[in-house]
């Protein structure tokens, strides 16, 4: 249950963000949750629901957009689908994990400014 | 202010900032690093599920590194007691407990509190034994030079494939308890196979603490790593010299290579400080 500890440091940020532009409010906030980010992005949304109440994101709907994690052969590019060994066939490299395979990113905030 | 008539109204401002929400413990992690690389101390961040048998191979690393001349030590995370802790000093490594309380795993600013009261400059290898879970404590980086995630041949084959991302983060994998294999209705080929179906580059060692068996290759692993981060085996004279890492995939950045982000430097003492260590082995209080 590390989600909220994740929740807590995600409002502190978007609380120094607010505070950095003067902000009156929050509206909204999307973040990023990769597939092998380690995080559950259910738990999450539900960790940020009950964290949230008397922050100053007390009113800013969260998006979650989930990225599938994918893997490739950094040399040939040939997808290396989910469950297969982590090798390329045909190069015998190791596969890379795709942009935001891993991600769990702040992606960013709507503010309402004077 | 609306600029389009200046009528007061407030405004929508997106605000776009695409940065990871473990920034701050990537930052404080960075600088455990910077502490450990000063200091030419191998640092291990050491995972696996509650009763995988971390504690069980440092017990055991105790004596294997005993010829090396290894001065070992340990934080050991718990959330309630301090038992490994107490278990790893009388087998000879100096530890000190980390209680979580409530928290699942550990976090570089925990770890950094826990080498302010620790002689851990003492120490050629010092282990981080994490808190016993596969999930949590795989997304914190510690400032570890390595990940190593003990898996006993106790847990299921398909273990990898379950909790993908804390074997996805592991250097190496220690597969604990093979002595047990005879007894059991595990066939260590699938546990292989799924390791390779979650890491790209698989390193693991089958390994028994009550037996021995494979504990030379863990110590030859170990050794491998001493001579990144101490090259030559001796501690650095001058603290500001170290081996660039040109092929050793582990996480050793080169000395004062990261700025502070522009971000306010997290604590105030300076990094060529010692504090008052008085805590050799036994040092640590047990009630």
């Amino acid at each position: 249950m590390h989600e909220y500890s994740l929740v807590e440091a995600l409002v502190r940020r978007v609380e120094a963000e607010a505070r950095k532009r003067q902000a009156l409010a929050v509206h909204g906030l999307s973040v990023r949750v990769g597939e092998l980010s380690g995080v559950d992005a259910e738990l999450f949304q539900t960790a940020y629901e009950t964290f949230r109440e008397g922050t100053i994101c007390e009113k800013a709907s969260l998006t979650l957009r989930k990225v599938a994690a994918t893997w490739s052969c950094p040399r040939c590019r040939r997808p290396i689908l989910r469950g297969e060994v982590l090798t390329c066939p045909d190069c015998r490299e190791p596969a890379r994990l795709d942009e935001g395979g891993d991600a769990l990113t702040l992606d960013g905030i709507d503010l309402e400014v004077p | 202010m609306c600029t389009t008539c200046g009528c007061g109204d407030t405004e929508l401002v997106p605000v776009e900032l695409h940065e990871k929400i473990l920034a701050g413990n990537d930052r404080a992690a960075r600088h455990n690093r910077e502490h450990f690389v000063e200091a030419g101390v191998l640092a291990l961040n050491l995972m696996g599920s509650p009763g995988a048998g971390k504690t069980a191979v440092l017990e055991a690393t105790a004596k294997a590194a005993a010829p090396s001349g290894w001065r070992l030590g340990a934080v050991s995370a718990d959330l309630a007691t301090d038992n490994d802790a107490r278990r790893l000093e009388k087998a000879g490594i100096p530890s000190k407990a980390i209680t979580t309380g409530q928290a699942c795993h550990l976090d570089a600013e925990l770890v950094h509190r826990s080498l302010h009261d620790f002689d851990w400059k003492a120490t050629d290898v010092f282990f981080i034994e994490n808190v016993g879970n596969l999930v949590c404590p795989a997304i914190y980086d510690l400032g570890q030079a390595a990940n190593v995630v003990v898996l006993s041949v106790t847990e299921g084959e398909d273990k990898p494939l379950k909790y993908p991302v804390m074997f996805k983060a592991a250097d190496l994998v220690l597969l604990t308890k093979v002595d047990l294999v005879p007894h059991l209705d595990v066939d260590l080929a699938k546990v292989h196979d799924a390791l390779a179906r979650v890491m790209p580059q698989p390193r693991v060692i089958e390994l028994s603490a009550r037996t021995g068996q494979g504990m030379e290759r863990w110590i030859a692993w170990l050794a491998e790593l001493r001579q990144v981060v101490a090259p030559g085996g001796a501690r650095p004279a001058n603290p500001h010299t170290h081996a660039t890492v040109p092929h050793v995939a582990v996480k050793v950045e080169p000395l004062h290579s990261h700025s502070h982000d522009g971000h306010p430097h997290a604590h105030g003492h300076d990094h060529g400080h010692s504090h008052g260590h008085d805590h050799g082995p036994g040092g640590h209080r047990h009630d």
